[in-house]
């Protein structure tokens, strides 16, 4: 047993392009991290910022969302809305301090298998070097994780 | 602000309106107040102190439905409602708009187009505060931002007194109202408050006035306006200011510039 830190990553894929995409490097026999775990959608544009937030509150490390690259979503547009709103998405919480290199923006298509083995194996790399996401992890359980320092602050200002 | 006094009177007695939103005089700072009648219009005031954005009564149907109703509107306030157009929230046969300004100057609009025109004629009041606030946040690392708004939002007990406070929250069914499923856990807590303020500030994203009335209608002055004063500043960075009816997030640009999808 190693115990170099393992993060985990959820990935949210396009089902017409990444998870394609990510089958393809199955079937290629391409060998990459296994931290990785795919939750496939309809299309990025149905990838709702919450679901990001949600993932890291329930002790994901890192983030993946990927899907068609520009001009070929199957839905038309769908894509060009989910650029949108990261654009913005990723500048509020760069502004709020949540660590926003955590989060991987890619387009991987379903021809690009061995792509996809690079940005999981790249993010998880990253991942690795920057630990375990506690910072959010510890708000998430504010009341639990800051139990001694409350009590304290209560004390002295009751004292 | 005696031809303001005078202006809605005299559309009282004409019987234009059956309502006019202003404001009186407060204990400490002035007061939304509700004209019914042509006598009350001479409680009517306006002038700097008069910061909230009165527009967030045109959208309450028990206030104004059915209402043939009159507004004095700072720049913020002609803002939103011009917004409250392009969202397709206001019937302007039933509304009578007055700019006012805080020298006591009132003027009429009467079409929407007027009012766009008259906000892209008028430079947006300076914000120095926000500003600097702003620009401070922003020089901080990221690690000091953290602490910053997670000791701020850690203060916040879910009154949603800034989504009150808001002429764009006009929702029957907040995100933070339903619970199928249930996006934000109803109790305050750091990350739920925090996940509040996300999806205020996304949902706002391009629709707000930059007004400011959310960070002053908080009870503990936790500042929630820097939120939606950065989002407006990076949407006018990305996508510059719309001429259209769509709001930026249910449109695109095939060549929307970002530099962190690879």
């Amino acid at each position: 047993m190693s115990n170099e830190f393992e993060p985990k990553v959820v990935a949210f894929v396009c089902n017409w392009c990444t998870y394609t995409g990510a089958d393809l490097t199955g079937t290629s026999r391409i060998k990459y991290a296994s931290n990785v775990k795919i939750i496939r959608f309809p299309c990025t544009g149905r990838i709702d910022f919450m679901l990001l937030l949600k993932a890291f509150a329930n002790g994901s490390d890192g983030v993946i969302v990927s899907g068609c690259h520009p001009n070929d979503c199957h839905y038309t547009s769908g894509n060009f809305h989910a650029r949108r709103r990261w654009m913005l998405f990723r500048n509020l919480l760069d502004f709020l301090g949540i660590d926003i290199r955590r989060i991987r923006f890619a387009w991987v298509s379903a021809a690009e298998g061995a792509k996809w083995a690079e940005v999981v194996n790249e993010t998880v790399a990253q991942l690795k070097d920057l630990g375990p996401y506690t910072e959010y992890q510890k708000a998430t359980e504010f009341l639990v994780a800051n139990e001694n320092e409350l009590t304290e602050e209560m004390e002295a200002n009751h004292a | 602000m005696r031809e303001l006094q005078d202006t809605v009177k005299a559309l009282f007695d004409k019987g234009e309106i059956d309502l006019f939103i202003g404001y009186e005089k407060g204990t400490r700072t002035p007061r939304p107040f509700f004209v019914h009648k042509a006598e009350d219009a001479e409680n009517l005031i306006f002038d700097a102190a008069c910061s909230g954005n009165l527009a967030v009564y045109l959208t309450r149907k028990d206030l104004t439905g059915g209402k043939k109703t009159g507004i004095s509107a700072s720049y913020y306030a002609l803002k939103s409602i011009a917004q409250l157009f392009d969202e397709n929230q206001l019937k302007a046969e039933n509304l009578r708009i007055f700019g006012v300004s805080e020298e006591g100057s009132v003027q009429f609009f009467d079409s929407v187009a007027a009012i766009k025109q008259h906000l892209s004629a008028t430079p947006p009041p300076a914000k120095p505060d926000e500003d600097e606030l702003v620009g401070k946040i922003n020089a901080m690392t990221a690690s000091e931002r953290w602490k910053f708004w997670s000791d701020e939002l850690s203060k916040c007990f879910k009154c949603y007194a800034c989504r009150a406070a808001c002429p764009m929250c006009y929702c029957t069914k907040c995100i933070v109202e339903v619970n199928r499923p249930q996006w934000i856990q109803p109790w305050a807590s750091t990350l739920s408050n925090m996940e509040w303020q996300i999806n205020r500030v996304m949902h706002l994203a391009g629709r707000c006035s930059d007004c400011g009335s959310c960070g002053t209608a908080c009870p503990l002055g936790i500042p929630v306006h820097l939120l939606t004063h950065k989002m407006s500043e990076t949407v006018k960075e990305h996508f510059g200011v719309s001429e259209t009816k769509e709001n930026v997030l249910s449109t695109f640009k095939p060549d929307d510039k970002e530099n962190f999808i690879h």
